[in-house]
């Protein structure tokens, strides 16, 4: 663990410099740019979307794409470019809520099994019981039982999200539980809150950052397999799994409904999926030169 | 000799063994779901147009109006008698519907896992081999986009360019190989290649650091030192070592191919068991999903348990 938490004072010197970086790692300066508009364009979408994204125009249907209508139209009318950048607002709202969530929950999961014996047997089988129900039909039955609504999404999705993180948070524990300096600030009589806070925590910190980006790639996908299914984002919001399920009965005349809400999604998952796999390597290299 | 056998029986009891609480855990999980979930289930399932008589008769229809415990003894005591639950809907035994469902289903789970391993694991292995070089970096990217690209966005796009475009298959649809095998074979090519990708990605991946960190051992040194050639060395001594961790990443890969089969059916209109689960969405009928789940938990829980044995069968460096 030495060699992570010499890399931990992270920031701006991390990597020591931009144009160095740049040049190091292209590709993964190039995810994390893309993420950034894809953030930028969630939050600013308003201003982005040239067309309300929910008017309808039953006189502009399955229009091809014009200077008006940049991706053209849907079979409402309604303008395909508009509805894909309010997608990314679902998406990144998806993303970012799932990873917060599932890392908070399964960080005090992970602390309390890998640390206190007498939960980690419970626990752990809990955790493996969880595992071994497919995520995606785990989140539908939540989602059917419960009603579909964004809470209930992102709860449904969190969920089977929760095991692998308090797997790989336990893992770190049950090492560094063994640490010298933890054994001296057991010695020296510290209380096991502030063992866990200040000697445990921060050595999960790497993995987690990384583990985030894949919970949040992960989570944006279920989230457009849930809505293309119609266990997912409520169908009258245009996220790009409710986008794609609505355009394919017209797939064959107008393939471009489907194909630009698939591409975003594609390529927002691509990204985030590469910024982690550099993170990984930077940040957690004992990970990298496992996989 | 004798001592190896019986610690090898007594681990694969253990082992065994070891998936009853797993199994446990996954029943009540299920049980929970139903019963702990927010609202009144019953008037969810129902729909928002539903009677208050077609709500109290849901309720019955699912057993809710006895006590918590009686109803998991019930409960538990159909499921370890193999009964899965009733469709409210159609009123057959979900048994009966995965039954009918299940060929297609199991069909292009078999078409997408040897076609994965068949291509993952020579590229993984080239990749090992030439590791650095640009043969090893294009894989590796093929495999970063294989893994990020989602199943259904991959299907449409395969379907937009090798069915609409290129009219070398059938959009959407089934055939079965045992009425006509030729097909069946156009039926299943795009589905299987959709659904490959990411197990292509994340074999291939797994396939190139388990044969790069065998090719640092010692005996590899040696077999190329005592003249072997080259090709023998990469596929019997490296990737006859490097096999158990592949194997076990095709283990855990069931859980994606669950999620991507239900989807891929969709996109490709096959009927099997991803399409009873979408057709359960909409008529929200929750004892097929419930079924479902618990068919394919129990179905992974089991694989996975196979897999382990067989390794203690295969390798005799697993310790007991």
């Amino acid at each position: 663990m030495s060699e992570t938490a010499k890399a931990l004072p992270v920031g701006a010197t991390m990597f020591g410099g931009w144009r160095p970086l740049a040049a190091r790692y292209p590709f993964v300066v190039a995810s994390a740019a893309i993420i950034l508009a894809m953030v930028l364009a969630a939050i600013f979408a308003p201003l982005l979307w040239t067309i309300d994204p929910l008017a309808l125009n039953p006189l502009q249907r399955l229009k091809p794409p014009s200077e008006l209508n940049w991706f053209g139209t849907d079979q409402f009318g309604r303008d395909v470019w508009s509805r894909v950048v309010f997608g990314t607002r679902v998406s990144v709202t998806v993303g970012v809520a799932v990873a917060i969530l599932s890392i908070s929950i399964g960080l005090v999961i992970g602390l309390l099994a890998g640390y206190i014996r007498m939960l980690d047997g419970i626990l752990m089988r809990i955790m493996d019981g969880l595992m071994a129900i497919p995520g995606v039909l785990l989140a539908i039955a939540l989602v059917s039982l419960s009603g579909a609504s964004q809470i209930t999404v992102i709860i449904a999705i969190t969920v089977p999200e929760i095991p692998r993180v308090v797997r790989l948070v336990r893992a770190v524990v049950l090492t560094v539980r063994e640490e010298p300096y933890v054994e001296a600030a057991i010695a020296a009589g510290t209380r096991l809150p502030l063992i866990l806070i200040r000697h445990v925590l921060p050595n999960c910190v790497p993995a987690l950052i990384v583990q985030a980006t894949y919970v949040c790639a992960s989570a944006m996908l279920t989230e457009a397999i849930l809505s293309f299914l119609g266990a997912g984002t409520p169908p009258e919001i245009p996220s790009w799994g409710n986008m794609m399920a609505e355009g394919r009965a017209f797939f064959p005349i107008a393939p471009r409904i489907v194909l630009f809400p698939g591409a975003a999604l594609a390529l927002m998952i691509l990204a985030v999926n590469v910024l982690g796999d550099g993170l990984r390597d930077r940040l957690d290299p004992k990970l990298a030169r496992r996989v | 000799m004798r001592l190896r056998s019986r610690l090898m029986l007594s681990f694969i009891l253990k082992r065994i063994v070891s998936t009853i609480p797993v199994m446990a855990v996954v029943a009540l999980t299920v049980f929970l779901l139903l019963r702990l979930s927010p609202g009144d289930p019953a008037a969810v399932i129902a729909g928002d147009y539903a009677t208050a008589e077609q709500i109290a008769k849901i309720r019955e229809q699912l057993g809710l109006n006895e006590p918590i415990v009686v109803q998991f003894v019930h409960w538990l005591g159909a499921l370890v008698r193999g009964d899965l639950g009733v469709s409210i809907f159609s009123n057959l035994p979900v048994t009966t519907l995965i039954a009918q469902r299940i060929e297609p289903t199991l069909m292009l789970a078999l078409t997408t896992i040897v076609f994965s391993v068949l291509v993952a694991v020579p590229l993984g292995v080239l990749a090992a081999w030439k590791s650095g070089t640009w043969v090893d970096r294009a894989v590796m990217a093929f495999a970063v986009i294989g893994f990020s690209v989602p199943v259904f966005v991959m299907g449409y796009f395969l379907i937009y360019g090798f069915a609409l475009g290129l009219h070398w298959f059938p959009v959407q649809g089934y055939r079965s190989p045992f009425t006509d095998p030729g097909l069946f074979v156009s039926h299943i090519t795009l589905p299987t290649l959709a659904l490959s990708a990411i197990f292509i990605a994340l074999i291939a991946r797994i396939t190139r650091a388990s044969v790069l960190e065998v090719l640092q051992e010692d005996y590899i040194r040696t077999a190329r030192a005592k003249g072997q050639a080259e090709t023998k060395v990469l596929l019997v001594h490296a990737l006859g070592n490097a096999a158990v961790p592949i194997v076990t990443v095709i283990g855990l890969g069931v859980a994606l191919l669950i999620g991507g089969v239900v989807v891929t059916e969709s996109v490709f209109n096959i009927p099997g068991l991803g399409r009873l689960v979408v057709d359960a969405i909409l008529k929200r009928d929750y004892p097929i999903i419930q079924g479902l789940i618990l068919f394919f938990s129990f179905l992974y829980i089991a694989l996975n348990l196979l897999i382990d044995i067989l390794y203690t069968l295969l390798d005799p460096r697993i310790r007991y």
